[in-house]
């Protein structure tokens, strides 16, 4: 091992010693050389003021039409019913309907960011093929009977049939098959076809999440019993 | 006139000092004003037209970063009138809403303000996905966007406890007792996180702190890494290939 010696110098151009970096790929990632460039002074800086202002204006409105709720003083000694949690939460508390906290508090939302942080270290994720590039019948048997399965452990799994997410889940499947069983012929068909697999998974993780938040939201009230907005209003 | 009057305003040595450069009428001076200005050397010199169109980004992350700002104002002034104690916190916000002058409509704007900020960020997130933005080089730029939400999340949530209303103390309640479900370590982890068994004026106290201090110090740091490794991989994702003219 080299004995360590403190390099010092007047001279900045030679001291500490410099070595030649040869940069072996080509990030910083702009490709296009040739794409239309603007100055970001004024081009974005007025772009960016603009949606701030924007921003700015509709959170004043919002916030002089509706008041934030306030209730009376905390008192540990009543549990008002149903006690919700945050909006954002209000998924993960359906999710508790259905399975034990462990499951619904625990597992599921560790699974949820883990999954989340490992999108871009899948191969599958960053090429993105489409799904129906090629071989059919195959597919439409694969998707059909995953999807099957998926809403049988959905539906058995839990303390009650997972309705929130099974519904998503056959909707989705049927898109995924569509172009599968009819071709590609119309516009619409043909951009469904176009999509790849990774769309699809985010897509149905996106309305699971939202079905499950919205009937969290919306319709569950006293003892987290099915409640209708427009009948019964909104607990929260 | 007005011409004339900017020129006086502009030309003369103390604006000079303070802003070096000239009016920005030439591109080089537009160039001195992007790089020689703190916050605006944040962002390229210049931008792919591409890349700042409206209907690429909706701007998401920039809103999110927005609402973050106008929160952190709003939160300035709020805690010039709170106290984190039980039940001095709840008498603060009937003080807001009876004896400060548009307390009401500062406590509305944090709050609002703040819902929609867990909004934004999760658009934000979802745009990105269907962008495909998370590719090479950017792979851990993402990771830190997951991070950057969960932050947000956590702010959100610690904010939702300090007006100790019945609101508040279920919410946390209910949240919390989910800690419980952790095997092994849940209690003591719940335990941690309330500073006792139940949510009581140690809870109110760490959620404070943390509100205030801890998790936004964190957010800024985190976004401050995030811009910068957008900025080092070359701006705003564009798909190669749709940047600009075709080659060739």
């Amino acid at each position: 091992m080299a004995e360590f010696e403190l390099e010092r110098g007047a001279d900045a151009r030679k001291v500490p010693l410099r070595l030649l970096f040869v940069q072996a790929d080509e990030r910083p990632a702009v490709e296009e050389e040739d794409a239309q460039v603007v100055m970001s002074f004024p081009h974005l800086v007025l772009r960016e003021l603009i949606a701030f202002l924007a921003l700015l204006l509709f959170l004043v409105a919002i916030s002089l039409l509706f008041d934030a709720p306030l209730e009376e003083l905390a008192n540990p000694d009543r549990t008002p019913n149903p006690a919700k949690a945050p909006w954002y939460f209000l998924g993960l508390q359906e999710l508790l309907h259905y399975y034990p906290p462990v499951v619904a508090g625990v597992l599921l939302p560790g699974l949820i960011v883990g999954c989340l942080m490992i999108i871009p270290y899948f191969v599958v994720n960053l090429e993105r093929a489409p799904l129906w590039a090629s071989g059919r019948v195959t597919k439409v048997i694969a998707i059909l009977l995953g999807s099957v399965g998926l809403v049988a452990v959905l539906a058995c799994s839990g303390a009650h049939p997972l309705w929130p997410a099974i519904v998503p889940t056959i909707l989705i499947a049927l898109l995924m098959v569509l172009p599968g069983l009819l071709g590609t012929g119309t516009r619409t068909l043909a951009w469904i076809g176009s999509r790849s697999l990774p769309f699809w998974i985010f897509t149905w993780f996106l309305a699971v999440g939202l079905a499950l938040t919205v009937v969290g939201i919306f319709f569950r009230g006293p003892g987290w019993t099915l409640t209708l907005p427009w009948r019964d209003g909104i607990y929260y | 006139m007005f011409g004339t009057l900017l020129n006086r305003l502009i030309e003369n040595r103390v604006f000079r000092s303070i802003v070096r450069h000239g009016f920005p009428d030439s591109n080089r001076n537009r160039s001195l004003a992007s790089f020689t200005n703190f916050f605006l050397h944040l962002q390229p010199v210049k931008v792919r037209l591409k890349a700042i169109e409206f209907t690429r980004t909706f701007y998401l992350g920039g809103l999110s970063l927005a609402c973050l700002l106008i929160l952190s104002i709003t939160g300035v002034l709020l805690m010039f009138y709170y106290h984190p104690s039980v039940p001095r916190a709840y008498d603060d916000m009937k003080d807001l809403e009876f004896v400060v002058s548009q307390g009401v409509f500062l406590r509305n704007m944090h709050r609002w303000a703040a819902h929609l900020m867990v909004l934004l960020v999760s658009l934000h997130m979802i745009r990105v996905f269907y962008a495909g933005a998370y590719r090479p080089p950017r792979e851990f730029n993402w990771v830190i966007g997951v991070v950057l939400l969960l932050f947000t999340v956590l702010l959100s949530y610690t904010g939702y406890l300090l007006p100790w209303d019945q609101l508040a103390y279920w919410a946390v309640t209910v949240g919390t007792n989910m800690a419980r479900a952790v095997p092994a370590i849940g209690e003591e982890m719940r335990f941690l996180m309330l500073g006792g068994h139940t949510v009581n004026e140690n809870a109110l106290i760490r959620f404070y702190v943390l509100h205030c201090v801890a998790l936004p110090a964190a957010l800024f740091l985190g976004i401050a890494i995030h811009l910068w490794r957008v900025r080092k991989d070359g701006g705003v994702y564009v798909e190669p290939g749709e940047g600009g003219e075709v080659r060739g």
